[in-house]
């Protein structure tokens, strides 16, 4: 086996090493969004009906990378609204018929791949394939980036007065529908630039683990954004250079060594830490 | 005809910040105003009229529609029918000057904001998207937070705060926005008794200052001396007036026996 510094010197490999930073980085950035928006389950839905969307874009247009990034927001619109319009028109809640939503579509989407003979793609789609990144991944994945990080930036004033309580928002006059569609679509962009690095469904973790982190460390909101935009490209650099010589999973490694900041900061956070005094008086 | 009409208070007063003195006062009237939800009806034709410097207590059941009524008052809900007037105009949308303060049950407490982040936020009609945070605001937001004597906790977290203090940082809020109007939802459920008295004493000092004051409010026993006006409703307006003439026992029992019987 080569060393790491053998390995670095492959493309290969440099590129795996940026998408960890870009992709943790973007991720860990819009996770503060989505911990502050309570709406960590509802990504996981959306991310798992990824993989159905992707399934039908390579049905109806072959597979290419635009057809698959249209197929994937198709897809978590249909399973979004779907959900919205079968909880309206019954009497089940929106979380039930999103249950029952996604599951059906992510199985069709398994049937649809396994038929169409596409297991290689759908192991990369399902856990990741950052090591078999071509150059325009890494662009679409440094555009998708860029994109999440200036639109939530140019937000954020109004976005944080929405996320504390929508009423004082829209009392205030903050456009609350305007935000609502830029977040999503700034969640669903990311998703699919996270699919690259951990697949749709370890995706949620990245796209929570590193603010839910921060979070119990900060009362700043801003320090939220940017904390978890750090973090997370910290934990998949530091995955990157672990899961090389122990021979693991990259994407596997990225979601448990953020999972383990986590934990660390759950138990040894000096404010609201399970070992820390104020616990219990606030 | 209304309680604002029969009212003493026409000395000249200030709505602090928001224009300045004037010798008349604002007018918020309600006209026949109708809130539909879906296929029910949560308010039906309410009509009233009142104006700066008076507080007015919505009282009814549960269910009656009182906070759909201060949701409407705030803009955040389109009515079917009828007309909000502030100031003579209709109110179509948010306006700065009228600020709402939400109950304290819809509020996360863990949310990571001090008590200035939350008070700076009524600064943002001023500020929009992206206008630099000037001396003018900050010299307001530090105006409100001293009057509201939240000045030496301004850094705090605001689960990390007393009920009574919870209640000012949000009223310190209003007051950087430049609100004339306070729209109050349940301001004095869960506060224990001297926090209570010291809300009331607030409520005087804010009337004082020419503000109107619009609060949802359920204990029956706390009216009278807490407020100049009621508004008694259950879906359809049961009365409105100064308190000693329209808060009786006959409109009380009005607003709530026939909730028993509404219910079989």
């Amino acid at each position: 086996m080569p060393t790491i510094t053998d390995f670095l010197a492959e493309p290969i490999a440099k590129r795996a090493l940026l998408a960890c930073l870009m992709i943790g980085f973007a991720n860990g950035f819009v996770s503060a969004f989505v911990v502050l928006r309570k709406s960590a389950l509802k990504i996981g839905t959306i991310s798992h009906s990824l993989l159905p969307g992707l399934a039908l874009a390579v049905l109806v247009a072959g597979l290419s990378q635009w057809s698959a990034l249209a197929g994937a927001i198709f897809a978590a619109l249909i399973v979004g609204l779907g959900s919205i319009f079968l909880s309206r028109t019954s009497r089940l809640d929106q979380d039930t018929a999103m249950g029952v939503l996604y599951t059906t579509a992510f199985a069709a989407g398994l049937l649809i791949l396994k038929n169409l003979d596409m297991r290689q793609k759908l192991d990369e789609w399902l856990f990741g394939s950052i090591i078999g990144m071509a150059d325009s991944d890494l662009w679409i994945a440094f555009g998708i980036s860029a994109i999440a990080v200036i639109t939530l930036t140019t937000l954020q004033r109004p976005l944080l007065i929405y996320l504390f309580e929508p009423n004082i928002a829209a009392s205030l006059g903050v456009p609350v529908r305007l935000l609502n569609y830029a977040t999503f679509a700034v969640t669903i962009l990311v998703l699919v630039s996270s699919l690259q690095a951990v697949g749709c469904i370890l995706s949620v973790g990245l796209l929570v683990a590193p603010a839910a982190t921060v979070y119990l460390l900060t009362n700043n909101a801003r320090t939220l954004f940017w904390g978890g935009g750090i973090l997370g490209a910290v934990g998949s650099v530091i995955a990157f250079f672990l899961s090389y010589p122990l021979g693991w999973s990259v994407s596997a490694t990225i979601i448990v060594v953020l999972g383990s900041f986590f934990f660390l900061a759950y138990i040894f956070s000096p404010k609201y830490g399970l070992f820390s005094k104020r616990r219990g008086v606030a | 005809m209304t309680a604002a009409a029969s009212h003493d208070k026409t000395k000249e007063h200030v709505c602090w910040g928001g224009g300045g003195a004037h010798t008349h006062h604002h007018r918020l009237e309600v006209v026949g105003l109708s809130v539909h939800y879906q296929e029910v009806h949560a308010l039906e034709d309410i009509r009233f009229a009142t104006e700066c410097g008076r507080s007015l207590a919505l009282i009814g059941p549960n269910g009656a529609g009182k906070s759909t009524l201060l949701k409407s008052l705030a803009g955040l809900i389109a009515g079917d029918s009828g007309k909000i007037l502030w100031r003579g105009k209709p109110l179509t949308r948010s306006s700065h000057e009228i600020a709402y303060l939400p109950q304290r049950g819809d509020i996360d407490w863990n949310f990571p904001i001090t008590v200035r982040g939350l008070v700076e936020m009524g600064r943002y009609p001023n500020l929009g998207w992206w206008r630099q945070y000037s001396r003018h605001d900050a010299e307001i937001v530090e105006r409100a937070l001293t009057s509201m004597e939240l000045r030496d906790l301004q850094d705090r977290q605001i689960s990390a705060l007393s009920g009574g203090q919870q209640q000012r940082a949000f009223i310190a809020r209003a007051l950087a926005q430049e609100a004339h109007v306070l729209l109050l939802d349940e301001p004095f459920t869960g506060l224990d008794k001297p926090a209570q008295e010291n809300l009331s004493r607030l409520f005087k000092e804010l009337t004082a200052e020419g503000r109107l004051l619009i609060a949802s409010h359920h204990d029956l026993q706390t009216v009278t001396g807490n407020f100049d006006d009621v508004l008694l409703i259950r879906r359809h307006q049961i009365a409105f007036g100064p308190v000693a003439e329209s808060f009786t026992q006959d409109n009380i029992a009005t607003a709530y026996n026939s909730e028993l019987r509404t219910e079989n």
